[in-house]
C-alpha cells in the first residue's frame, strides 16, 4: 500500500513520505496546519487513493474517548425493563458500537479519520493511548476484547487549539501542512479548475497573496477560501483586468466576501482602500 | 546509527524520545527513506518532531549533522559558558582609550569580528583588549567600557550608558519549579478562582433527574451536568532582564504558583514595556517573537491580564516612538499598553519595587496612570489587593 497523491489533491514530497511512513509502520499520522489547508481532505484522498473505506469520527467539545469505542445505553435498558421488553435479557442489545470499533472490525483495512482532536477535552488523547497503540480494547459489559484484525490507517487532524500530551505525540508521525508557496498554489488551483485562464489565475493569485499580506487581519484567507473565490470569479466571468492593480491597498478585490469572512477584516481592507484613494487624490 | 544526530537533537532542545528514535530506525529498515537525503530528512522530521515550533531547531540540527552546515550564530552564543562572563573586576579607562575603542569600526565590523573571536576562543578570559570576557576593553563582553560594545551575559544593569544595547545574552527562563515560599502566593491567587460549569456533561444532576422523571410519569429520565472547573483565564506578562534581575526570585515564585493554580494560564515576556512583539521563550527571544497583535487576537477579552514588572525605565521608553532600549519601535509603549488594556479590561500591574519608593521614579508614575491606578506591590498583601481588583 502506497499513497502517491491523487488527481484532485496536490501532495508535496514531504507529505507523501510522512503518509507512507504512517501506513507502513501502522502508526497514527497527526496532521496540523492553518485552517483551510486541506487537513481533512487528506484523509478522504488517502482513502480514495488506496481504495479503502473511510470512517470519519468528528470530534466535538463533548466527545469522550469512550464514544469512539462503544456506549452502553443503560437508560434504554432500564426503560425496556419497565415496559417488560424481551430484549432486556441480553446486554448486547444495549451496546452501541463507536467509530473505533467499526474501524477495528471492518473487513477491508479502512482509513480512520479522527477530525479536530483538539476540540475535545484535554484528557481525550490520553484516554485513547492504549486503544491506538495496541488497536484493541476491552468491553466490560460483555467481557470480550475487541482487537483490530487489520490495523486501520489512522489520520488525526488538529487545529492547535489545545496542546496534545507528549505520550500521545510520541506514538504518532507528525506532519505540519505549511501554507503553499505560489507555485504549489497555482498547481492546486489548476487541479480544481483546469480550464481557468492563465492570466486570470496569475492576477487572482497575486491579489490573494496581497490580501494575505494585509496587516492586522484576524483570519488570513487560506487555500479553501482561494478556491471558493476563484469559483466565483469564473462563475461571474470577471475579466482578469479587474483584478489588476499595483497594490491591493488601492482597491478592494471583486467579490472579496469570499476571501475575508470577518466583518472587522472587511473593515480593515476598506479602510486601507479608502486611505489609498485619498492619498492618490492629493 | 544516527546516535549523534539523536543526541544533538536532544541537546538542541527538541524533545525526542528513544521510542521515536526506534520508530525512525524501523522506518529506515523498511526502506522508507529510499536512500536519499531528502526522503530521510522528511521521514526523520515526521518521526521525531511533533510540534511545529520545533521544526526550525530540527532543521538546524539536521543541517549540522548531515550536511556539515555551520551552526548558526545563535547557537554559538548559546555555548558561551556562564563562568567566563562572571563579574570579577571593573576597569576605568582614560579618555584616549575610549576614543581608540570608538575608532574600531562600525556595527557590521563588530559583528564580523565577534563571530571570528567566538570561533577562536576556547577558554575563559578576563581583561585584555581582544578576547570576550569581562572587564576588558574589547568591544565584546560585559562590565567593560566600549560605547559600541555588545553586552553578553552581564548580570545586572551596571550603568545606563548604553542607549541601544543589542543584548544577545541569555535571559534565563523563569523557572516554575521553585516550590519554597510559593504556598502563600497560591493562597493569595486562590482568591481569583471562579468556578463555572463548562465542557462535557459528566455529573449526575440529581434534582433535575428527579424532577424530569416525575414529569414523565415515572419513566426514568437521567439528567447530567458538566463538572465544575476553575474558569479563570490568565494572561501573565512578565518583564525580564535589566532592572528586573534583582527581583527574579520573587517573580519565579509567583510564576510557579500561578502555573499550578490556573488551568488557563498563558504567559509572555517583555522587556521594560510591551511593544509590538513579545516572546515566550527567553532563550530564543530574538528568534521566536510573537506579534503583540497576534496575542491580542488569540486570547479573548475574558482573559485577565497581569503585568509583572518594576516599571522602572526611562520615560521615553513609554512615551516616545523609538524609545525602546533594544530596538526601534514604531509606536510608543503607551500606545501598546493602551491597546492591551482595551482588549483586556481586567488588568493589574504587579510591581516588585517597594510601594513607598514608587514616587521616586517618573516611569512608575506614568505606568500607574496608564493602568488607571491598578498597580500593586508584589507582596502577599499587594497580591491580595490585586486579585480583589481583578475579581471586581
Amino acid at each position: 500500500m502506497r499513497f502517491a497523491g491523487t488527481e484532485s489533491y496536490v501532495a508535496t514530497e514531504d507529505l507523501l513520505v510522512a503518509v507512507n511512513a504512517a501506513i507502513t509502520l501502522e502508526r497514527p499520522l497527526l496532521i496540523k496546519g492553518e485552517p483551510g489547508t486541506g487537513k481533512t481532505i487528506l484523509a478522504h484522498e488517502i482513502a480514495a487513493s488506496l481504495g479503502r473505506p473511510l470512517i470519519e469520527w468528528h470530534i466535538k467539545s463533548t466527545t469522550k474517548a469512550q464514544h469512539g469505542l462503544y456506549e452502553y445505553d443503560a437508560v434504554a435498558r432500564l426503560r425496556d425493563s419497565q415496559l417488560g421488553d424481551e430484549r432486556v435479557h441480553d446486554i448486547r442489545n444495549y451496546i452501541v458500537r463507536g467509530k473505533l470499533w467499526e474501524a477495528f472490525t471492518a473487513e477491508d483495512r479502512p482509513v480512520l479519520l479522527i477530525d479536530e482532536i483538539d476540540k475535545a477535552d484535554i484528557e481525550f488523547p490520553n484516554d485513547l493511548l492504549q486503544e491506538l497503540d495496541r488497536m484493541e480494547f476491552y468491553v466490560h459489559e460483555t467481557k470480550e476484547t475487541i482487537t483490530a484484525a487489520e490495523r486501520p490507517v489512522v489520520v488525526i487532524t488538529s487545529n492547535n487549539e489545545k496542546e496534545l500530551p507528549d505520550a500521545f505525540l510520541r506514538r504518532c508521525f507528525f506532519h505540519y501542512i505549511r501554507f503553499p508557496d505560489p507555485d504549489t498554489m497555482a498547481a492546486i488551483v489548476q487541479v480544481h479548475y483546469p480550464d481557468i485562464k492563465k492570466l486570470l489565475l496569475r492576477e487572482a493569485l497575486g491579489a490573494f497573496y496581497e490580501v494575505r499580506e494585509v496587516p492586522g487581519l484576524k483570519k488570513k484567507p487560506s487555500t479553501s477560501e482561494l478556491l471558493d473565490w476563484i469559483k466565483l470569479l469564473v462563475a461571474e466571468d470577471i475579466p482578469p483586468e479587474a483584478l489588476r492593480a499595483k497594490e491591493v491597498k488601492d482597491f478592494l478585490p471583486p467579490l472579496h466576501g469570499a476571501l475575508v469572512k470577518n466583518e472587522q477584516d472587511v473593515h480593515q481592507l476598506e479602510r486601507l482602500a479608502f486611505l489609498a484613494r485619498r492619498e492618490r487624490g492629493n | 546509527m544516527f546516535v549523534d544526530f539523536f543526541v544533538t537533537l536532544r541537546g538542541a532542545g527538541v524533545p525526542v524520545s528513544l521510542m521515536e528514535y526506534l520508530t525512525l530506525l524501523g522506518a529506515v529498515e523498511k526502506g522508507l527513506a529510499n536512500e536519499s537525503v531528502d526522503d530521510f530528512y522528511y521521514l526523520s522530521r515526521a518521526a521525531l518532531v511533533k510540534d511545529e515550533r520545533n521544526l526550525d531547531k530540527f532543521d538546524q540540527v539536521f543541517g549540522h549533522c548531515f550536511r556539515g552546515l555551520d551552526m548558526s550564530i545563535e547557537e554559538i552564543f548559546g555555548e558561551i559558558p556562564e563562568e567566563w562572563l562572571k563579574r570579577l573586576a571593573e576597569k576605568t579607562l582614560t579618555e584616549e582609550e575610549k576614543a581608540q575603542i570608538e575608532a574600531l569600526g562600525g556595527w557590521d565590523k563588530l559583528m564580523e569580528t565577534l563571530k571570528q573571536r567566538l570561533a577562536e576562543q576556547k577558554k575563559r578570559h578576563q581583561g585584555g583588549s581582544k578576547w570576550i570576557g569581562t572587564a576588558g576593553t574589547s568591544p565584546f563582553g560585559a562590565y567593560g567600557y566600549n560605547p559600541e560594545g555588545i553586552r553578553i551575559g552581564q548580570d545586572d544593569n551596571r550603568n545606563n550608558r548604553a542607549v541601544k544595547v543589542w543584548d544577545k545574552r541569555e535571559f534565563k527562563n523563569l523557572d516554575d519549579t521553585v516550590e519554597i515560599g510559593t504556598r502563600n502566593i497560591k493562597v493569595a491567587l486562590r482568591r481569583l478562582r471562579r468556578f463555572a460549569r463548562e465542557g462535557a456533561a459528566t455529573e449526575l444532576d440529581l434534582p433535575d433527574t428527579i424532577h424530569s422523571t416525575a414529569a414523565q410519569g415515572g419513566l426514568l429520565d437521567i439528567k447530567m451536568v458538566p463538572e465544575r472547573h476553575n474558569a479563570v483565564k490568565i494572561l501573565l506578562a512578565l518583564d525580564v532582564g535589566g532592572s528586573m534581575n534583582p527581583h527574579v526570585r520573587v517573580c519565579e515564585e509567583l510564576f510557579s504558583a500561578a502555573r499550578t493554580e490556573f488551568k488557563h494560564l498563558q504567559y509572555v515576556y517583555f522587556h521594560n514595556c510591551p511593544y509590538e512583539s513579545l516572546w515566550r521563550n527567553n532563550r530564543r527571544r530574538h528568534v521566536e517573537r510573537e506579534a503583540t497583535w497576534d496575542v491580542l487576537h488569540t486570547y479573548p477579552s475574558d482573559y485577565k491580564l497581569i503585568f509583572v514588572g518594576d516599571a522602572s525605565m526611562s520615560p521615553y521608553e513609554i512615551a516616545q516612538p523609538g524609545g525602546s532600549v533594544e530596538h526601534w519601535n514604531e509606536e510608543a509603549g503607551s500606545v501598546w499598553l493602551q491597546r492591551l488594556l482595551s482588549t483586556y479590561p481586567k488588568a493589574v500591574w504587579l510591581n516588585p519595587v517597594r510601594e513607598d519608593r514608587w514616587e521616586w521614579t517618573a516611569s512608575i508614575q506614568m505606568i500607574r496612570q496608564l493602568m488607571g491606578d491598578r498597580m500593586f506591590p508584589l507582596t502577599l498583601d499587594g497580591l491580595d489587593r490585586a486579585m480583589r481588583a481583578l475579581g471586581r
